[in-house]
């Protein structure tokens, strides 16, 4: 696991030495000096991050910092302007869209669905990629997404119409989708953020979970004291640059957390070792 | 959790035939000169093709029959797809004034191309022009970053119809009487089937249209999430709503140009089968064709009964019906959009 120094390498460059020594086994995704730019506004600048395989990687920084823009370059539904994405070392380009979301899946914010799905349909439909062209779900398929709706503990919700969800429980049946497409990359924007305190355990442990082995997740999440105990590293996003990343005992600091949210922070260390990130009270006493 | 399986695709369509031939023997029994299911029995099973009955079932009735089908088919149709592509269940084509514009492009030919050398088969290429133009004028301005939002997607098409309607009346008025009354019956539009030609048209716009969307209808299901978390799951959603526009662009300028305005096809029957079968376009888009066909042979029996001989223009009951569910739709649409 690296820690990625502030400073980009120039874009279009390799990963560095120093990455390629340390590493054990290659990339799953790498952002190679990645830069996107939509009209006047330039959202982020020569962002270079990998996600290991069998990491979890959190990604944190303030609001419109660019966080869900990295995440829609690497489901490549954003071109970026500048660098190069790359998945299991090879371009993102070159894979078809179908061939992509075998290899990645995505957990948005929220949607919106505007006709009446049963959960256990939407779930289904994470097996879309994997499905021929007249497509209609073998029993397997069937099997593999009621595994995944028991995973995230929504199998009493399989036969609801979405209309009759919480937003919580949206979110949990779009995590179900997103297990049942069975991706080597995991993308969540937020999973926790309409969960219980319960629900965002669970969902950050499913998701601890997942990224083993070949598998690995990329979360954005503001909840710094839980991804502080459950991520492998953390990054730091701030103005559309890296600001940092590495473990979260070593990012997670009063200094980087001043840099990337404008705030005063206490971090306390936790009893089980991981850092606790406590904004202090900006108004004057 | 039950997958949608072909078997329950098969049962639910051969359903629809069945309601399909139901509406059929409606139609070929409906008119003024009353004829028995037996008489109809009789020319179709029976093969007698001589006599009044037989006349009247395969000259008048079935080509009326056949030509209804294939447009309630192609309004149908139409309606799932702009409801999938514009990921709005209140989007069907009268109400976004896609029909207005197919009309409108129909009525400047009719008015005008005669004085620039084109004959009557012009109109039916200048109404798909129209539909085309319409629905590519309605992305363009109801879209607002990728997202097509319902209060401007319904406003861009009320001041549409609006503006196409006055741009009608003043074609038709400035062609003085003779070529008004012309235009003014096209408009209106009638099933009587005088222009087989056409139909042939409507029919093959209809066939290449469900060619298109059934192979897609999975795809249309993903776009339900949005078209980013669409193109996340392995759909080419650009490439999809290109063909999918042009495919129900031209389904619905054929059926206009054959038909003229028909409304609320495209919401009632999508409405009504996603209410009974659930909205995976893979039974939805099939079930629409046959549903919006069985309706509109139905619709059309009533408007050449209601007021005993004489016969009123179907949209008039396609629209008294759809009217006021329309309303109720949008009602419920708030109420929920709205909801805490």
């Amino acid at each position: 696991m690296t820690g990625k120094a502030p400073q980009a390498p120039p874009s279009g460059a390799r990963s560095g030495p120093q990455a390629s020594g340390a590493r054990k086994n290659g990339a799953a995704l790498s952002f190679q000096g990645v830069g996107v730019r939509i009209g006047e506004r330039e959202i982020l600048r020569r962002v270079t991050l990998d996600l290991d395989r069998g990491e979890l990687l959190a990604l944190a920084g303030r609001n419109g910092a660019g966080k869900t823009t990295l995440l829609r370059v690497a489901s490549r539904v954003l071109r970026p302007s500048a660098g190069a994405t790359l998945v299991a070392g090879r371009p993102i380009e070159s894979l078809s869209r179908r061939a992509l979301a075998r290899e990645i899946a995505v957990v948005p914010q929220d949607v919106h669905i505007p006709f009446p799905f049963r959960a256990g349909e939407i779930v289904l439909m994470g097996r879309s990629p994997h499905l021929g062209a007249l497509g209609f779900e073998s029993k397997a398929d069937v099997a593999l997404a009621r595994d995944a709706m028991a995973r995230v503990g929504i199998e009493a919700l399989a036969e609801r119409s979405v209309f009759e969800l919480s937003g919580g429980e949206r979110q949990l049946v779009l995590v179900a989708r997103a297990l049942a497409q069975a991706p080597r990359i995991l993308l969540l924007d937020e999973p926790t953020a309409h969960l219980d305190l319960r629900h965002r355990l669970a969902v950050l442990d499913l998701v601890r979970d997942f990224a083993r082995g070949e598998r690995s997740a990329l979360v954005v999440s503001h909840d710094l004291s839980l991804i502080a105990r459950r991520s492998d590293r953390v990054a730091l996003l701030g103005g559309g640059e890296l600001i940092a990343a590495g473990a979260p005992r070593e990012v997670l600091t009063p200094a980087r957390l001043r840099e990337a949210f404008d705030i005063d922070a206490d971090v306390l260390i936790g009893p089980d070792g991981a850092p606790l990130v406590i904004p202090r009270d900006p108004r004057p006493r | 959790m039950i997958a949608l399986t072909p078997k329950r695709v098969a049962s639910v369509l051969a359903a629809l035939l069945l309601t399909l031939a139901g509406a059929a023997l409606v139609g070929l029994t409906t008119g003024p000169s009353p004829l028995q299911s037996a008489d109809v029995a009789a020319v179709f099973l029976g093969g007698e093709r001589d006599g009044a009955a037989a006349d009247i079932v395969l000259r008048v009735r079935l080509p009326r029959v056949v030509l209804a089908m294939l447009v309630g088919a192609s309004l149908a149709v139409s309606g799932v797809l702009f409801q999938a592509l514009l990921r709005n269940p209140l989007a069907d084509p009268f109400v976004l004034g896609v029909s207005g514009g197919a009309a409108l492009g129909g009525i400047l030919m009719l008015s005008l191309g005669g004085a620039l050398g084109f004959g009557y088969a012009a109109v039916p290429p200048a109404a798909f022009a129209g539909a085309v133009v319409t629905t590519l004028l309605l992305y363009a301005i109801a879209g607002v970053h990728g997202r097509v939002s319902a209060t401007n997607l319904l406003l861009t098409g009320v001041v549409f119809n609006a503006f196409a309607s006055a741009a009608i009346v003043f074609l038709a008025s400035a062609a003085g009487l003779t070529k008004g009354a012309e235009i003014f019956m096209w408009l209106i539009g009638n099933l009587s089937a005088n222009r087989m030609d056409v139909a042939v048209w409507v029919a093959f716009f209809l066939a290449c249209g469900l060619a298109c969307a059934i192979p897609m209808a999975r795809g249309l299901n993903l776009l339900t999430l949005g078209e980013e978390s669409a193109e996340q799951l392995g759909v080419d959603v650009e490439r999809q709503k290109r063909i999918l526009l042009v495919a129900t662009s031209l389904m619905v300028g054929a059926a206009v140009s054959v038909a003229g305005l028909i409304g609320f096809v495209g919401l009632i029957i999508p409405h009504l089968l996603r209410l009974l079968l659930g909205p995976d376009h893979r039974l939805l888009v099939p079930a629409a064709a046959l549903g919006g066909a069985a309706f509109l042979v139905v619709c059309d029996a009533v408007a050449r009964t209601l007021l005993g001989g004489l016969e009123l223009p179907v949209g008039a009951i396609t629209a008294i019906a759809g009217g006021p569910l329309f309303l109720w739709l949008l009602r419920r649409h708030h109420q929920r959009a709205f909801a805490p």
